[in-house]
């Protein structure tokens, strides 16, 4: 399990080294991305690289470099502390706001001690438990989202990582108080929305959002998890796309090669937005905030309303048909049998979520 | 050039998909008419099959009683995706191969005499993903509940998000989950089924979040698939992990529930959970033995009154 982790964090640090060639260039794409930049493909595959940047600012650095004074937190009151999740107050230029992130490590012992960022339910059992006192003392909740996907193991299924994942949710849909979400690196999955519902959505330039991990992606839809870099592009997971598909409100530029480079700065750049967010949604009246709130969600996702009746049934082919299927395919313009994969008991497609 | 004469000898297990299912199971032939008529429940073994969309309805609405509404909703293609086939060529073929729109089905039905709403899932549609269309059509059955105080009823089968609608399709649990938050505060009621299978964020999003949690028996639930946590976390799965009777032994679902008692039993806690100003147009008047719902009316002025006009 560390190995492979420790294989994953040694090529996101090592694919910006300033050569452009760590040691983890074994990797397709992670080379590869530095070779060619007008290679869209290579492109999004160096950003979700920089997002997982070993180096990269996570909740705890963004909050030295934002806040003026941080109290952290402990417990979810039901079972245990996870430290892939810090949560707590915070003062943001004189507000006093609560703060929930994720929190992966900077080095392989912290990663361990945070389970490399995956939270378990017990995180956002903490998490929930300190945006409830947020809301019932009248403070604003600043998220920061950075995570690979909750943890998928058998421990966090006996707990109920679902049900975490659901009831958090839930709560951010309902809190009456303003929400201010940020992507800083990986957003993925379930486990990045579980804290990411909020009034505004801000992302960092090279932060990612997908609904499963480009790996898991190309590993389905591919069958090769070598397609990774296909699969983010098809995604649409930088924050420019996510902006224009509306999931994400407003992109944070960061400075120089990416935010790993000047903590100080990319800090200074969020706290402009975030304060400029708190402030003009501190004006907006709390039953407004939360109808709104609900809209922004309630009109995500695209269809369209066909007025033609339903799609006809499937042919079913008769005796005859099956006969020249059996005898002579391709012969004739014969009516397809149901392909075995549609059949009802296939295995069944599952995805990390 | 040699020719190719056709096999007249088929594969050892082959056999005509339309006639004949095997169970998967125990490995026993089951005629398909006999399947349909056993709710597609293995006679030999107790083995769930999937059940359509329509076969589920059938299953548990009052005959003749379904209106679907918002059939007519269609997904687009908001990200242009293209993995080995384009993304509308997927939706395309699902719709020719089911006969259905998109993955879920919602409406107005009876259930043994009690108004609800009711959304169904249909894993033959591309395993049941929930893309925009499927989580418009939970929010709206929400919605409808939530507007005609009815109570929800939802029955899931689903591999997660689709993904190839990308964060739109993730963006389908936060819409979902907050109708089904604003039913909880009116205090509406809302049963979730879970049929095999039901994971990913599907699971934890409206499946898992029923003021009652039912599922079948043996029924796949999860949050993150097999394959993720074999490949992320190299750790020995226990047995029975993520399967209905684990949920259940984890305090996640509160009755594992054989299909052909699920109609039933879904009838007996509607019978709890429905107060009586919710079932004022309730027309099963008289013939129940038990009526603990006029028991519980009769004890609060309102319902001493509702009673005695009603006498």
């Amino acid at each position: 399990m560390v190995d492979r982790f420790i294989t994953r964090a040694r090529e996101a640090a090592g694919a910006h080294a300033p050569a452009g060639h760590g040691p983890g260039d074994s990797q397709p794409g992670a080379g590869g991305a530095a070779a060619d930049p007008t290679d869209p493909k290579a492109a999004v595959w160096a950003r979700v690289q920089l997002a997982r940047n070993l180096r990269r600012p996570r909740t705890l650095e963004l909050l030295e470099a934002i806040a003026d004074e941080v109290i952290e937190l402990h417990g979810d009151r039901l079972f245990g502390d996870d430290a892939a999740v810090v949560a707590g107050f915070a003062r943001i230029d004189g507000r006093r706001v609560v703060v929930v992130g994720q929190q992966k490590g900077a080095d392989t012992d912290e990663n361990i001690r945070r389970n490399f960022g995956m939270p378990h339910p017990e995180g956002y059992r903490k998490a929930m438990r300190v945006m409830e006192l947020a809301e019932r003392f009248g403070l604003p909740v600043v998220t920061f989202v950075d995570v690979p996907g909750a943890h998928p193991g058998p421990e966090s299924e006996e707990r109920g990582i679902a049900e975490a994942i659901a009831r958090s949710i839930g709560m951010m849909t309902r809190l009456r108080t303003p929400i201010v979400a940020v992507i800083t690196g990986e957003g993925g999955s379930g486990g990045a929305l579980a804290i990411a519902v909020g009034d505004v959505v801000i992302a960092l330039e090279n932060a990612v959002y997908s609904v499963i991990s480009p790996e898991g992606c190309a590993a389905i839809l591919w069958r090769t998890a070598d397609e990774a870099p296909s699969a983010a592009l098809a995604m649409k997971m930088t924050a420019a796309d996510q902006a224009a598909l509306g999931v994400v409100d407003i992109v944070v530029p960061e400075p120089g090669e990416g935010a790993h480079a000047d903590h100080a700065e990319t800090g200074r750049r969020l706290r402009q937005v975030i304060v400029a967010q708190l402030d003009a949604l501190g004006q907006v009246p709390l039953d407004e905030l939360v109808e709104a709130r609900y809209r922004r969600y309630r009109n995500l996702g695209a269809y369209t309303e066909a007025t033609t009746p339903a799609v006809a049934p499937p042919e079913r082919p008769g005796l005859a048909d099956r006969l020249r299927n059996l005898l002579d395919p391709g012969r004739w313009p014969t009516v397809q049998l149901p392909a075995p994969g549609r059949g009802r008991d296939e295995p069944p497609a599952r995805e990390e979520v | 050039m040699p020719i190719k004469l056709p096999s007249f000898r088929g594969r050892r297990d082959a056999y005509p998909p339309d006639l004949w299912t095997k169970c998967p199971s125990c490995e026993e032939m089951l005629f398909n008419k006999q399947l349909d008529k056993v709710l597609r429940v293995c006679p030999s073994c107790g083995h769930h099959f999937r059940l359509s969309a329509q076969a589920r309805l059938d299953l548990l609405v009052d005959h003749g009683s379904f209106e679907e509404h918002d059939a007519g909703l269609q997904s687009v293609d908001p990200l242009g995706f293209v993995d080995q086939k384009p993304y509308p060529d997927r939706v395309a073929a699902a719709q020719t191969a089911t006969g259905m729109r998109d993955a879920a089905v919602w409406g107005t039905a009876r259930l043994d005499g009690h108004a609800v709403a009711i959304c169904v899932m249909d894993f033959g549609f591309m395993g049941g993903s929930m893309g925009a269309v499927v989580g418009e059509k939970v929010a709206r059955a929400a919605e409808h509940a939530l507007k005609a105080r009815v109570p929800l009823v939802v029955v899931s089968a689903s591999g997660g998000a689709r993904m190839q609608e990308g964060t739109l399709a993730l963006m389908q649990l936060a819409k979902t989950i907050g109708a089904l938050e604003r039913l909880r505060d009116a205090r509406v009621p809302y049963l979730s089924v879970m049929t095999d299978p039901t994971t990913g964020g599907v699971f934890a999003s409206y499946a898992v979040l029923g003021d009652v949690n039912l599922a079948e028996p043996n029924a796949l639930i999860g949050f993150a698939g097999a394959r993720v946590s074999a490949g992320t976390i190299a750790q020995e799965l226990p047995p029975g992990f993520q399967r209905s009777e684990f949920l259940f032994e984890h305090g996640f679902v509160d009755l594992v529930v054989h299909r052909s008692q699920l109609r039933d039993e879904l009838a007996l806690l509607l019978r709890y959970l429905v107060p009586a100003s919710l079932s004022a147009d309730d027309t099963d008047d008289g013939v129940g033995v038990l009526r603990p719902r006029s028991l519980l009316a009769a004890l609060t002025p309102a319902g001493i009154r509702a009673e005695a006009d009603r006498g």
